[in-house]
């Protein structure tokens, strides 16, 4: 294959870039609902029902 | 806009209503992104034919174009959410233009990077001050600057309202960055591929082009969908943890 190193370094930021986003997406959804589910009182009821 | 489309547009402002329903489609969108984005990049990559002049640099194209969509259809979708939220004070649409933002700003640093990699080994330059290029460079700015612009405020609203301002201002390089290729004799190709005619590239070369540019587009939508749900249950965290302050202030 010509132009290996150019073509690897192009799927290696296309693939990267957006799983980096993804990754740190779903982390925050993680960490904002096991926070909201300590401290929200309508989620505390549900959950003691 | 009818006054029924303004509260059909507020139905979908409901938090709760929009976490049961981006939670239902989060999965299936996510699911479908990756699956179009492997096939599509793994017959870009092994199964479609070198460019007879290019060589297999002409594989760059199956990740520099549906970035390059996205780098400009992003900031369309800014912009959209910026007439929402300054004219229907939409509040979800400021969520969402504060989390397209760095997404969109990302695939145009990967858009500008990619076309350098590829600019390097066919026009033995890794920048030129081309009009598609420096259109290009000027969109990542604003994105920037709308990054910035939409944290600079100790008041949330006043940062959404001046961030909206700026992306609306910013729309008019979209048609700049269109036909920069068509105004200006310029060194980037025009487009192969357009909505009145049939498109100039092999079959064999389109394909997996269209299945990487609808699975890069699909993976855009999921991940700003997953930032906004994410930026929903952190503005009910900070609510609740400022009512139980102001109930309890030896708290």
């Amino acid at each position: 294959m010509t132009h290996l190193p150019f073509i690897a370094a192009a799927y290696a930021l296309a693939i990267g870039v957006p799983l980096a986003f993804a990754v740190n997406a779903a982390w925050r959804m993680r960490a904002a609902t096991r926070r909201l589910a300590a401290i929200d009182p309508r989620r505390q009821r549900a959950g003691a029902a | 806009m009818a006054p029924s489309s303004g509260r059909s547009l507020h139905r979908f402002a409901n938090p709760g209503r929009f976490l049961r329903l981006s939670g239902a489609v989060l999965p299936w969108l996510s699911a479908a992104a990756v699956a179009l984005i492997a096939l599509g990049l793994g017959w870009g990559l092994f199964f479609s034919p070198a460019d007879w002049q290019q060589g297999d640099a002409v594989r760059i194209i199956y990740v520099h174009v549906p970035s390059a969509w996205l780098a400009s259809s992003g900031y369309f979708a800014l912009a959209a959410c910026s007439v929402l939220s300054l004219v229907w004070r939409h509040p979800l649409a400021d969520l969402a233009a504060v989390e397209i933002g760095p997404v969109g700003a990302g695939f145009t640093a990967v858009c500008l990077a990619t076309g350098s990699l590829w600019g390097k080994p066919m026009w033995g330059a890794w920048w030129v001050w081309d009009a598609r290029l420096t259109s290009v460079l000027v969109l990542f700015f604003l994105y920037m600057g709308h990054v910035a612009l939409v944290r600079a405020f100790d008041d949330p609203t006043r940062g959404h309202r001046a961030g909206a301002i700026l992306a609306l201002v910013g729309v008019v390089n979209l048609p700049i960055i269109k036909f920069s290729v068509d105004w200006w004799n310029t060194l980037h190709q025009p487009a192969s591929i357009g909505l009145t005619s049939a498109p100039t590239m092999y079959f064999g070369m389109l394909w997996p082009l269209l299945l990487t540019a609808f699975g890069y587009t699909l993976a855009f939508a999921a991940i700003v969908l997953a930032r906004t749900r994410a930026a929903v249950m952190e503005r009910r965290i900070r609510g609740l943890l400022m009512a139980r302050a102001a109930s309890d202030p030896s708290a």
